[in-house]
């Protein structure tokens, strides 16, 4: 019993750090190779999330009705969430990019904080759209009905390691190829890759948004899991910040290090949660936030000290040279 | 919608003081301070600290000065909190920004910092004083005076309007006629040319944190006075100060203040057809409309294309 529960917490764990990985996988297409300011992801995790939760849960009758308000519900399969979270924070992405990539990184920055907030106060204020603060329930898991619901977890492990594991082969062989070496171009140079004949604004669009896809695709990954969402979850700190720390942390320009930061900093954040155990009953209430205050100094320590994050960028750019 | 009118000229006014200092730090550092907010929330609580413990424990009187909320205890505050919170914006500057500058990092990567500054910032005030909703003076009546066409305006508000006005003039007759406020102008306009004629850029950084921390606890603490304390105040104010820094020409100090006005005039008014909840969105779409049709900002500023 003591095994089978140490094991089962494990694996939620691992759950959650796999869907934050894919957080960072995306925000390292955006600021490890192209160079983007992306400090928003809340935004793009809530609207994944939310867009997911709506297309597959059925629209609430009878009872329900009267206790829970949304938009739409179309009951479609998992699959169909997970593509609609992905079309629409690309959509979003594009609709913010539009404005803001012409100008210094600063301007992307603060707006997509401002997307971030706006898009939280609606689904906090409009009721009509996703139940307002209450949030959504009961959001369907895919493969349920295989196993015995305390034994589902094992099946969703696996389906977001599947996930995982797709995203990180993809973006590898996309960074690798003429593509990948224009946004990192882009990065270094913008002027000089202007030079060469390409289009800067399109590329950065192009990397602002598949980023911003990956983290729709995170966010529905992250509602079917936890079957219930509510605008609460994603604020600036557990939305955006750690995820920042996380690349920052494991290395970015490097998908490698964007999943391995993802895993330490969870492993961090779960640590400190039995350290904070020990403290006195006063500051026990505060404990979150004790850590989070340790979260954000090791950010200004890495930022400092180790710029790089513990594996620093992959210098190889292309698998034709060793 | 006049009442709204002159709550927003409130609202803006404390606006315009966190987004001078925020246009001073893009202006002269390069970089975007996503702190800035946060110097707010930090001043605005230590304000708290000294009006509700030390100076109870002082024994200073509390009663308030006419029919305004607070009294003698908040007057003593100001000076001291503005300067305290000068004296954090230059040592995080040479803990964190500093060393970072030296080391040649990109402004972005200032930023990130600054991010985390303020969370970290967030975090201790939430350690320190809690999550909740604060009061300078809990339970006390705000009596509204009325005025014809129907507005009903606190003393303080005007108390805040006259403060805001006399700090704004004193900071302009600063960078229009002593020697230093001139270096730093120059340092804003060319900070290779200002170095070259022998300013020493150092001071002008150390002098451009101190305003700008002076004016972010001073909004802090108004604002505080004007509505109340939260941890997330200066979190919510980010979005308004950058609007009203980019409307006005980020870098250029009289057009954030310009900016900050019309800032707080457009969110009070939005309220009358949508959620109060609503005003920090109001400021983004504002901050999008510009970076649209004058990305430079209205009064144009430093160049924001690379």
């Amino acid at each position: 019993m003591e095994i089978e529960g140490l094991i089962s917490y494990l694996v939620s764990l691992i759950i959650l750090s796999g869907i934050y990985a894919i957080f960072s996988l995306g925000l390292n297409i955006q600021w490890g190779y192209t160079g983007l300011f992306n400090i928003g992801i809340a935004g793009f995790f809530c609207i994944g999330a939310y867009t997911s939760a709506l297309i597959t849960s059925p629209m609430p009758s009878g009872i329900y009705a009267q206790y829970v308000n949304q938009v739409f519900g179309l009951g479609l399969p998992f699959i169909f969430g997970i593509l609609g979270a992905a079309i629409v924070c690309g959509l979003i992405a594009l609709l913010i990019g539009i404005p803001t990539l012409k100008l210094k990184e600063d301007y992307l920055a603060i707006s997509t904080i401002g997307i971030a907030e706006t898009i939280r106060l609606i689904f906090n204020n409009e009721r009509w759209l996703a139940n307002g603060p209450r949030g959504l329930m009961g959001l369907s898991q895919p493969l349920s009905h295989l196993v015995e619901p305390k034994h589902y977890n094992y099946i969703y492990l696996f389906i977001v390691l599947l996930f995982l594991l797709i995203i990180y082969l993809s973006i590898e062989r996309a960074i690798r190829s003429p593509w990948g070496r224009v946004l990192r171009a882009i990065r270094e140079d913008e002027i000089a890759t202007a030079m060469s004949g390409k289009n800067i604004l399109s590329f950065k669009m192009q990397s602002l948004v598949l980023g911003s896809m990956i983290m729709g695709i995170g966010g529905a990954l992250y509602a079917h899991y936890t079957k219930s969402i509510s605008p609460d979850v994603f604020t600036p700190l557990y939305g955006t910040f750690i995820v920042w720390v996380m690349l920052m942390v494991g290395g970015s320009g490097n998908n490698k290090g964007a999943v391995l930061g993802a895993f330490v900093v969870w492993a961090i954040w779960i640590g400190t949660s039995f350290a904070t155990e020990l403290l006195p009953t006063t500051l026990k209430a505060k404990a979150p936030y004790i850590r989070f205050l340790l979260i954000g100094i090791l950010l200004e320590i890495v930022l400092l000290y180790r710029p790089q994050g513990l594996l620093g960028e992959e210098k190889k750019i292309s698998r034709f040279i060793e | 919608m006049f009442e709204l009118f002159f709550y927003g000229i409130v609202l803006g006014s404390i606006i315009a003081l966190g987004s001078i200092g925020l246009s001073l730090i893009y202006g002269i550092l390069r970089f975007a301070n996503f702190a800035h907010g946060d110097l707010m929330t930090a001043g605005a609580y230590l304000a708290l600290f000294f009006v509700t413990q030390l100076f109870e424990w002082l024994g200073i009187p509390d009663n308030t000065i006419g029919s305004l909320s607070f009294g003698i205890r908040m007057i003593i505050t100001f000076p001291i909190v503005m300067i305290i919170i000068s004296l954090l914006s230059i040592i995080i500057d040479q803990i964190l920004y500093d060393p970072l500058r030296m080391k040649k990092s990109s402004p972005v990567i200032l930023a990130m910092a600054s991010l985390g500054v303020s969370f970290i910032i967030q975090m201790m005030v939430i350690i320190i004083w809690g999550s909740d909703s604060l009061f300078y003076k809990p339970g006390i009546l705000r009596p509204a005076m009325e005025l014809p066409l129907n507005i009903k305006i606190r003393p303080d508000q005007i108390f805040i309007i006259l403060v805001v006005f006399f700090s704004i003039s004193s900071l302009h007759l600063f960078l229009k006629y002593t020697r230093m406020g001139k270096a730093m102008r120059a340092t804003s306009d060319n900070p290779e040319l200002a170095k070259v004629t022998g300013i020493q850029t150092r001071n002008i950084i150390r002098l451009t944190w101190a305003i700008g921390g002076a004016m972010a606890a001073l909004g802090g603490i108004l604002y505080g006075i004007d509505v109340q304390l939260h941890p997330g105040m200066g979190w919510g104010f980010l979005l308004p100060l950058f609007a009203a820094a980019i409307l006005g020409g980020i870098g250029n100090m009289y057009g954030a203040m310009i900016g900050g006005l019309v800032l707080g005039v457009v969110q009070q008014l939005s309220t009358s057809f949508l959620l109060p909840t609503y005003k920090p969105a109001i400021a983004f779409i504002i901050m999008i409309l510009i970076l649209i049709v004058r990305p430079q900002g209205i009064f144009g500023g430093r160049t924001l294309w690379k």
